[in-house]
């Protein structure tokens, strides 16, 4: 058994949080953060080393920051915010916004423009090299997210300044805002491309915890930093979802892109519920 | 820079791939904080993000154009948005890379970083001042941005070297008019001003070097005891020194009348010296002082 388990880290347990306070706010975003519940366990539960005190504890960087209820429950498993300040979530005033702020206990950089992150997270991973810190960087980037220049350009400092202790995850949902990856810009050879940037690459299945877990605990001698290519399905765990029908909203047409949007109905909160439950 | 680096081990230096014979001297000393970015500026503001959150003390350097207008994002939602102290120096205020053509040329740098609440806005006038006010500003917990100039020998000895942050340095006293300058623009501003003197006008000549704090209380009080100011910028109209002192003689009620002196007009494909350049925009000493004649002459006919 994984002490990810252990811990409460269960997928599952993240996604229930997530749709409980998508209901409560009336929000959408619900897709992206349903497809990272396993990254997010593992990561949290497995990979990532200290307590969050310590200056050398590895960082995460979120950089598909519209995923931050997903982290958000992660924090709350976790202990490290309270049932009371997760229920601020969407509230006017809160810091737990949309997106991450690094106000949020546990939560180091704001992000929530795409293509920013990594280049934080290989500045990062420059400094506890500089600073002999054994800790180490994980980015969470999109695939859609690799649309932006400034990824690249961060791909490029990094693999020129083998900075090995930078770990990317790139979640590959095959899906972006306004449709499908492959038709909006067609990247599908991502293991070639950042390959030929000068990374190592790994692909593995990103709704697998102990897959995630031992792709980042294979120890490398490569001096290349890491990217996990990890394929996902948009809306995991919630059938209904994982189709793109909008139950709801019969006359929407059927497309994985409704549920980067819409908020639940009563009714679609019930079914994905329900259905969580009987996956337990 | 050396001297800075010498004194506090957290600052590093990052190059967006440009500065010829101006950063070896701090490669060659500290070649371990010394990082060239490669010719991409977005990334090596994040770098610096990062640097920052770890501790490090982080100057990113390119030409004005590039240091402040591509990444403008990333120091919004990096340094800006953190409070992260990251240094960010842009070369070749205004148009002083006047022959490599608009694309080159700082004129809305200060403008557009000045609405980010939060970040110091720097612009020295001179290489004394450029000094003291790198000295004044390198332990402030915030990012900075610095415009700067880069001809060592446009010295502005009425300076003084002389830099507060929140102050205006008076460099000329004068009843007849207020001039309010700031940048490599403010000697040509001077000279302007002992030409006025010929004509009769005594003009008071201030320095602005620094936003965010704006020198409100100090424009404040120049402006309330003239009725005619005359803004001098290498800056596009809206945001820079103009939009301050406009803003600031309305919200106190003064009666002052502005004349702004600034890049009004979009490029059009020509290119040329700097001093070319400001006597196109209306910048130089002549256009100064013809616009000053032809303001005060239709206030006192």
């Amino acid at each position: 058994m994984l002490s990810t388990l252990d811990k409460g880290l269960y997928p599952n347990a993240i996604r229930r949080l997530i749709l409980d306070q998508s209901k409560r706010a009336n929000v959408g975003h619900i897709g992206s953060c349903l497809c990272v519940a396993e990254i997010l366990a593992a990561l949290y539960g497995e990979v990532i080393k200290g307590n969050p005190g310590d200056p050398d504890r590895d960082r995460f960087v979120l950089s598909k920051g519209h995923a931050a209820l997903a982290l958000y429950a992660v924090l709350r498993l976790r202990g490290q915010i309270t049932d009371e300040e997760l229920n601020t979530f969407y509230c006017d005033g809160s810091f737990l916004g949309v997106h991450p702020e690094r106000a949020v206990p546990g939560i180091d950089f704001s992000t929530g423009s795409l293509g920013h992150g990594l280049s934080i997270a290989a500045g990062a991973a420059l400094a506890a090299r500089m600073q002999e810190s054994r800790r180490r960087l994980f980015c969470l980037i999109s695939d859609a997210e690799c649309n932006e220049g400034s990824v690249w350009e961060a791909a490029m400092f990094a693999a020129h300044h083998k900075l090995h202790n930078l770990h990317v995850i790139i979640d590959a949902n095959g899906q972006q805002a306004f449709g499908l990856t492959r038709d909006v810009l067609n990247a599908s050879n991502l293991n070639e491309r950042w390959n030929s940037f000068g990374w190592r690459v790994s692909e593995v299945d990103g709704h697998s915890v102990s897959a995630l877990v031992n792709v980042f605990s294979s120890g490398s001698s490569d001096s290349a930093p890491h990217v996990a290519i990890a394929k996902t399905t948009f809306g995991r765990g919630v059938s209904f979802m994982e189709q793109g029908r909008p139950l709801s909203q019969a006359h929407l047409p059927v497309h994985p892109i409704n549920w980067h949007y819409l908020p639940m109905s009563d009714q679609e909160y019930e079914i994905a519920r329900a259905e969580l439950e009987r996956a337990r | 820079m050396c001297r800075l680096a010498a004194q506090d081990p957290r600052i590093v230096l990052l190059t967006g791939d440009l500065g010829y014979m101006v950063m070896e001297p701090f490669q060659r000393q500290f070649p371990d904080r010394f990082f060239n970015a490669g010719v991409a500026e977005q990334n090596m503001i994040g770098l610096a993000t990062g640097l920052a959150e770890a501790g490090f003390l982080p100057y990113t350097y390119s030409i004005a154009a590039f240091a402040a207008l591509r990444p403008f994002e990333f120091i919004r939602n990096g340094p800006v948005m953190h409070n992260l102290p990251v240094r960010i120096v842009g070369m070749g205020a205004g148009f002083e890379y006047g022959h490599a053509g608009p694309t080159h040329y700082g004129t809305e740098d200060i403008a557009v970083l000045r609405t980010l609440n939060g970040l110091t806005v720097v612009i020295p006038a001179d290489p004394a001042q450029t000094t003291a006010a790198m000295l004044a500003t390198s332990k402030l917990p915030g990012p900075v941005y610095y415009s700067l100039g880069k001809d060592d020998r446009a010295v502005l000895p009425e300076l003084g070297g002389q830099f507060e942050l929140g102050r205006i340095q008076i460099v000329r006293v004068g009843r007849d008019l207020a001039m309010v300058t700031m940048g490599s623009l403010a000697r040509e501003a001077l000279t302007a001003a002992s030409e006025l003197a010929v004509h009769g006008i005594e003009s008071c000549v201030a320095v602005v070097s620094n936003f965010n704090p704006d020198p409100v209380d100090d424009l404040a009080d120049l402006l309330a005891n003239h009725s005619q100011v005359i803004t001098v910028e290498a800056q596009a109209l809206s945001g820079g020194l103009a939009a301050c002192v406009g803003t600031i003689i309305a919200s106190h009620g003064l009666a002052c009348r502005l004349k702004p002196l600034a890049v009004r007009t979009p490029p059009d494909g020509t290119s040329g010296s700097q001093q070319d350049r400001w006597r196109k925009h209306g910048l130089d000493r002549a256009s100064i002082v013809s616009s000053v004649l032809t303001t005060v002459r239709a206030a006192y006919p």
